[in-house]
């Protein structure tokens, strides 16, 4: 795992807070996806990646 | 061009909004951000390439993290400028709207709930506290090995270290609910997220807090003044992050 560069928040935390924070709306293009699996989708496709840096 | 849609980042007062100097603040796909107002309020937007966030779209690039990284810093750097200058409700990530005059409509739909919103986080920011436990180190040696008797140490020696190892464990989490409790008392309002993957947070140690908390500028000072307090470095690994737009707390009343 490389370290955050200078003054970047990481992505994690951002995720954490942009995925289950911010104000909700339903907008008028919705993914249907219930918030739960979003996080799901997301870490599942974060977690391949660090996956895939630490086998490279 | 192709068609666009409005992707929303957050939502400010009126007045706020006009001190922006949009044309500066880059939003996804490196479009300036335009500012949509309606009665006190305005919302932060940004034309977005129809076909890369429709509900398909949005599906299968969800789960491409370079899209998704891309997509938060965009969404985090027009958040951060808009913060700068007066609160800020953050919106959440992929929030999108066909045109600015539904955009229009949900700020007048939802006004006095934004307004209350606003008010809440007026001059307060919001801090992330997360804390490791530490690695044991110390404590009570296991038994030695006991040479006539391979089988039935190699068991204890497991036992020990397994109990050694759970104590620990409740140590952290004691210690981390001791200082989440601690921050809460100079905070305005926490939220708790569930602790972090190791895989994710790039840390081996177990994550027992991952908290936000919303303090003005009073509370920060105290905030900080306890995160860095060593009272629990025994067992605890402590880290700050922000100050943070008040994402874990800018929430809606139901209308």
């Amino acid at each position: 795992m490389t370290a955050p560069r200078d003054r970047e928040v990481a992505l994690v935390d951002l995720l954490d807070r942009l995925l289950a924070g911010g104000v909700m709306i339903t907008g008028d293009i919705t993914i249907s996806l219930a918030e739960v699996d979003l996080v799901h989708v997301s870490l599942r496709a974060l977690i391949s990646s660090v996956q895939t840096l630490v086998e490279s | 061009m192709a068609d666009t849609v409005v992707y929303v980042y957050a939502v400010t007062e009126a007045a706020i909004a006009e001190t922006l100097d949009a044309a500066a603040i880059v939003g996804i796909g490196g479009a300036p951000v335009r500012r949509v107002v309606s009665g006190g309020l305005a919302a932060v937007v940004s034309p977005v390439d129809a076909t890369r966030f429709s509900e398909e779209a949005l599906r299968r690039s969800l789960e491409d993290l370079q899209w998704l990284e891309d997509i938060a810093r965009a969404h985090h750097a027009v958040v951060a400028a808009v913060a700068r200058s007066g609160p800020v409700a953050p919106v959440r990530l992929a929030t999108v709207y066909l045109d600015e005059a539904n955009v229009r409509a949900l700020l007048d739909d939802r006004a006095a709930g934004f307004a209350a919103a606003l008010d809440r986080i007026r001059g307060r920011t919001e801090w992330g506290v997360k804390a490791f436990a530490a690695r044991a180190e110390g404590g009570a040696e296991p038994p030695a090995a006991d040479a006539a008797r391979p089988g039935t140490s190699y068991l204890m020696r497991r036992r020990a270290e397994r109990d050694r190892a759970a104590r620990g464990h409740q140590d952290a989490v004691d210690a981390a609910e001791a200082v989440h409790r601690e921050i809460s008392t100079v905070a305005v309002a926490s939220r708790r997220y569930p602790p972090q993957d190791p895989r994710l947070s790039g840390h081996r140690e177990e994550m027992v807090l991952n908290a936000a908390y919303l303090v003005d500028q009073v509370g920060a000072d105290a905030l900080r003044r306890l995160v860095e307090d060593d009272r629990a470095a025994q067992s605890l690994r402590m880290e700050l992050t922000g100050p943070w737009a008040p994402y874990s707390f800018a929430t809606l009343d139901e209308p």
